[in-house]
C-alpha cells in the first residue's frame, strides 16, 4: 500500500508538516486563528473521508456528530464546571455513541439512501439541539469560558491543536491503511464479493462509522476550546455540507486532501467575504468550477498529474 | 446605594482628567490622535438582512451628520456581514479585535449573534455596544461589564406597560402568539406576568417555530378561545404573514390585536396596507410621534434614504450618538478603555431623537419614557406608528426592585412569570 504515497508526496507531506509547525511563528495572531479553525475542520473533512473515501458510503450527519461533541464538552465544562480534559473525553465519548447508534441504523443502506438516512438522523440532533432549550440554551446557544480558562494565547493554542491534530492524522492514516482498512476498501468495490468471502459487512460498516464518529468527536471537542460558543447552526445541515465539501474538494479517499480542502474552503470564505457581501455565490461557483475540472478533488488530481497518465479509476 | 457614590467620585475624576487634557498641550494631542476605528457587525446576508441594512443607514447615518469626527478625531467605520449567524458573527467579531484592532465593536440583530459575540468580548474586555441585541440576562444576570446597551432595551420591558394599558382597556383574559425563541420567551414573559400580576388572565400561550408560513391552525384556535384581546410576538416576515392572516380570517377588528414593539416595526408595515391598522403595541420609539427632535429624525432619514426610519435605524443611530457623547466627554481618549466604559454609563443622552433626555440604569440598560401607539395610516397611504399614551420612566425592572426580580428565573417557554 504504500505505493499510495509516492515520493514527490511523501515529500511534500513531510514539507506541510513542517509548513504547519512554523506557520504560527510568521503569520498576525488572527491568521494564527484561522488557522486553528481550518486545522480542527480538517479533522472533520477526515472523518468524513474515512467513510466516504473508503467504505463508499456519503454521510451527511458529521456535522451533527462533530458538534454534539462541541455541546457536551461545553455543557459539562460550563454547567458542571468539569475540568477540560474530562469535558472532552466525555464530548468523545458521546459523539462515539451517537456515531453508534447511526452506523446501526445506516449501514444497512447504501448509496442515495444512506445519504438521505444520515442527512434526516443529522436533523434530528439539529431539531433536538433547537428545542430542549433547559439544555442546550435553544436558539441562543451554549456559552462557556474554556479558552480563557486554559490561558493560551491564540499560538499556543494553534500549536496545542496542532499537535493533537497531528496525533489524529496518524493515528486515521494507520486505520485506513490496516487490514481493517483494506476490509472497508473491499466493501466499496465489490460488496457482495466480501460479503460472500464470509465479512460480516454490516459489523464492518458499523464500526467504520463508529471510529469516523470518534474522529469527529475529537475535532467537535477541539472547536469547543477553539470556539468558546455551540448553537444549532453548528450541528445543521451545512455544517455537514462543508465538512463533506471539505473532503471532495481536497479529494474523496486520499485522507490528507481534507487539509487541502479545509484550507481552499475556509481561507476562501476568509478572503472573499473581505471582499463581497456576495461571497456565498463565489463560493459555490468556485466549487462547480472544482466538480467540473478536477473531480476527483485537488489532491487525486495532484496524484493523476504525477503519475503522467489518468488512471481510469472512478469512485462514488 | 453604593452605585451613586461610585458614580458622584467618578465623575470628579473625570473632571479632573479632562481638565488635564485640556491643559496638556495641543501638540502632543495631535500626535495621539489617530482615527477612532469602529467595527460594526451586521447581518447583510441571511434571514434577517433587511433589518441589517437598516442598522447599517442608521449608524451611518449619525456620522455623516457629524462628518465622521469626534472630538478632534477621525472616526473609521469597518463594516462586517455576521450572515445571521452566530459562528459567524464570532469570527467577524474575532477578525475585528485580533487584526482589525478595532476600539470598539457595535451592533448585531439576532440575540445568538450577540451573545456568541459578548461572551467572546468577555474574554477580551472590547467594548461592545448593542442597540438592538435584547436578550434580558446580558444587562440582568449575566451582565458583562464591557457589554452596554447603548440605545437599546431588553425583551420584557416595553411588554410590560403594554399589558398594563391592556388591563385598563378592560381587557381581562388575553391570550398570546409567539416565535418560539427566547426573544419571543422574553417578551411574552414580561406581557403575562404584569397581566396576570393586575388579575387578568392568559387563556391560553401559542409558541410556533421561526420561519411559519400558514398560521391556519393557530388563528382558528385563537378565534375561539373567547378572548379579549390577542398579544402576538413577532418579528420579520413572520410579522407580515400574521398580520396579513389575522386580516384575511376576518379576526381584525372582531379581537383587538395587540403587538410586541417588532411586530409593527417600519421593516415589517412598510409593505402593508389596511390590515395593519390599529394594531396596538409599545415602544420607546415612535415614528409618528410629533415631538419636534423625532420629527426632525425622521425627515432627515426620510431625506436620506426615501423611507420611514424602522427601530433597527433608529437605535444605532441614537447608540451612535450616545458613545459620541461620551467620547466628547473623555476627548475622545477611547484607549482608556475603563474610563470610556465608564462615561458611557453615566452619560445622559440629551439630542436624543426622542426629545427627552435618556440615561442607562446601573445596569448598562436605557430608562424609558415608553409610549402606546397605534398604526395609523398617513394621508399619502403610508402607515406607521403614533404614540398617544405615555409611561414615564420605564426601566428593565419595571417597578419591581432589582434584586428580588433577578431572583426569578429567566422567562423561557416553561418559566413566564403568570401568577394564577
Amino acid at each position: 500500500m504504500s505505493k499510495l504515497l509516492t515520493s514527490p508526496l511523501r515529500a511534500f507531506a513531510a514539507l506541510a508538516v513542517l509548513g504547519l509547525a512554523l506557520l504560527p511563528l510568521v503569520l498576525p495572531t488572527y491568521y494564527v486563528s484561522v488557522a486553528t479553525q481550518i486545522l480542527i475542520f480538517s479533522v472533520l473533512a477526515m472523518s468524513v473521508d474515512v467513510l466516504a473515501g473508503f467504505t463508499g458510503r456519503t454521510p451527511l450527519c458529521h456535522g451533527a456528530i462533530f458538534g454534539t461533541s462541541t455541546y457536551v464538552v461545553l455543557y459539562t465544562a460550563s454547567v458542571y464546571g468539569l475540568p477540560l480534559p474530562a469535558a472532552m473525553l466525555l464530548g468523545v465519548i458521546a459523539a462515539t455513541l451517537l456515531a453508534s447508534v447511526f452506523g446501526l441504523l445506516a449501514v444497512r443502506t447504501s448509496g442515495v439512501y444512506f445519504l438521505l438516512l444520515t442527512l434526516a438522523l443529522g436533523l434530528i440532533v439539529w431539531g433536538v439541539c433547537l428545542r430542549w432549550t433547559e439544555v442546550t440554551g435553544g436558539e441562543n446557544g451554549e456559552r462557556g469560558q474554556l479558552r480563557a480558562a486554559l490561558g493560551m494565547s491564540p499560538r499556543q493554542l494553534y500549536s496545542g491543536v496542532a499537535v493533537v491534530v497531528a496525533l489524529v492524522t496518524f493515528v486515521m492514516w494507520r486505520f485506513v491503511r490496516s487490514p481493517f482498512g483494506l476490509t472497508m476498501r473491499g466493501i466499496r468495490d465489490g460488496e457482495s464479493r466480501m460479503a460472500s468471502l464470509g465479512y460480516n459487512v454490516s459489523l464492518h460498516l458499523t464500526i467504520a462509522f463508529t471510529a469516523s464518529g470518534f474522529f469527529a468527536g475529537i475535532a467537535g471537542a477541539l472547536y469547543a476550546v477553539f470556539n468558546d460558543f455551540v448553537s444549532p447552526s453548528t450541528v445543521q445541515l451545512s455544517q455537514s455540507v462543508s465538512g463533506l465539501l471539505m473532503a471532495i474538494v481536497g479529494g474523496i479517499g486520499t485522507l490528507f486532501g481534507a487539509f487541502v480542502g479545509s484550507f481552499l474552503i475556509i481561507a476562501l470564505e476568509q478572503a472573499v467575504s473581505k471582499v463581497t457581501e456576495r461571497w456565498l455565490m463565489v463560493l459555490g461557483l468556485t466549487f462547480i468550477a472544482i466538480m467540473i475540472f478536477a473531480p476527483e478533488g485537488v489532491i487525486g488530481k495532484a496524484r493523476l498529474l504525477m503519475a503522467g497518465r489518468a488512471e481510469p479509476k472512478t469512485k462514488a | 446605594m453604593s452605585i451613586t457614590t461610585d458614580r458622584r467620585t467618578f465623575l470628579k475624576s473625570t473632571t479632573a482628567f479632562a481638565a488635564g487634557m485640556v491643559s496638556m498641550p495641543a501638540i502632543l494631542r495631535a500626535q495621539t490622535a489617530r482615527p477612532i476605528k469602529i467595527g460594526l457587525l451586521a447581518p447583510l446576508t441571511g434571514v434577517i438582512a433587511a433589518g441589517g441594512r437598516k442598522l447599517v443607514e442608521g449608524f451611518e447615518l449619525y456620522w455623516e451628520q457629524v462628518n465622521k469626527e469626534v472630538a478632534g478625531r477621525k472616526v473609521e467605520i469597518v463594516i462586517e456581514d455576521d450572515a445571521s449567524n452566530p459562528d459567524t458573527a464570532l469570527q467577524k467579531a474575532r477578525r475585528f479585535v485580533e487584526q482589525g484592532n478595532v476600539d470598539f465593536l457595535f451592533g448585531n440583530i439576532l440575540a445568538n449573534t450577540g451573545l456568541a459575540v459578548a461572551n467572546y468580548v468577555k474574554g477580551t474586555g472590547t467594548p461592545y455596544f448593542i442597540p438592538v441585541i435584547a436578550a434580558d440576562d446580558l444587562t440582568q444576570r449575566t451582565r458583562i461589564p464591557n457589554v452596554i446597551r447603548v440605545a437599546g432595551y431588553t425583551a420584557s420591558q416595553t411588554a410590560r406597560p403594554l399589558a398594563d394599558w391592556a388591563f385598563k382597556q378592560g381587557y381581562r383574559k388575553v391570550a398570546t402568539i409567539s416565535q418560539d425563541y427566547t426573544f419571543g420567551h422574553e417578551q411574552c414573559g414580561g406581557f403575562a406576568q404584569m397581566f396576570t400580576e393586575l388579575g387578568g388572565k392568559i387563556t391560553q400561550q401559542f409558541w410556533h417555530p421561526l420561519n411559519t408560513a400558514d398560521f391556519s391552525p393557530y388563528l382558528g384556535q385563537l378565534a375561539n378561545l373567547g378572548v379579549d384581546a390577542v398579544f402576538a410576538m413577532e418579528t420579520g416576515a413572520d410579522a407580515t404573514r400574521f398580520i396579513q392572516q389575522y386580516a384575511s380570517f376576518g379576526l381584525k377588528g372582531r379581537i383587538p390585536l395587540m403587538g410586541a414593539m417588532n411586530a409593527t416595526d417600519q421593516s415589517v408595515i412598510r409593505t402593508m396596507n389596511d390590515e395593519a391598522e390599529g394594531i396596538v403595541s409599545c415602544a420607546h420609539f415612535a415614528e409618528g410621534s410629533k415631538e419636534p427632535a423625532t420629527v426632525k429624525f425622521v425627515e432627515d432619514y426620510q431625506k436620506r434614504y426615501q423611507k420611514l426610519p424602522s427601530i433597527y435605524g433608529f437605535s444605532h443611530y441614537s447608540g451612535a450618538m450616545w458613545v459620541a457623547e461620551a467620547l466628547k466627554t473623555i476627548k475622545g481618549n477611547v484607549e482608556d478603555r475603563d474610563l470610556f466604559l465608564k462615561t458611557v454609563l453615566a452619560t445622559e443622552l440629551k439630542d436624543s431623537p426622542l426629545g427627552k433626555t435618556v440615561k442607562l440604569d446601573s445596569y448598562g440598560n436605557p430608562i424609558y419614557d415608553l409610549a402606546i401607539r397605534r398604526v395609523e395610516k398617513r394621508t399619502d397611504g403610508k402607515l406607521w406608528n403614533v404614540p398617544f399614551q405615555t409611561y414615564p420612566q420605564v426601566s428593565q425592572f419595571w417597578k419591581y426592585d432589582p434584586e428580588t426580580y433577578l431572583k426569578q428565573p429567566p422567562y423561557s417557554r416553561t418559566f413566564q412569570g403568570i401568577k394564577a
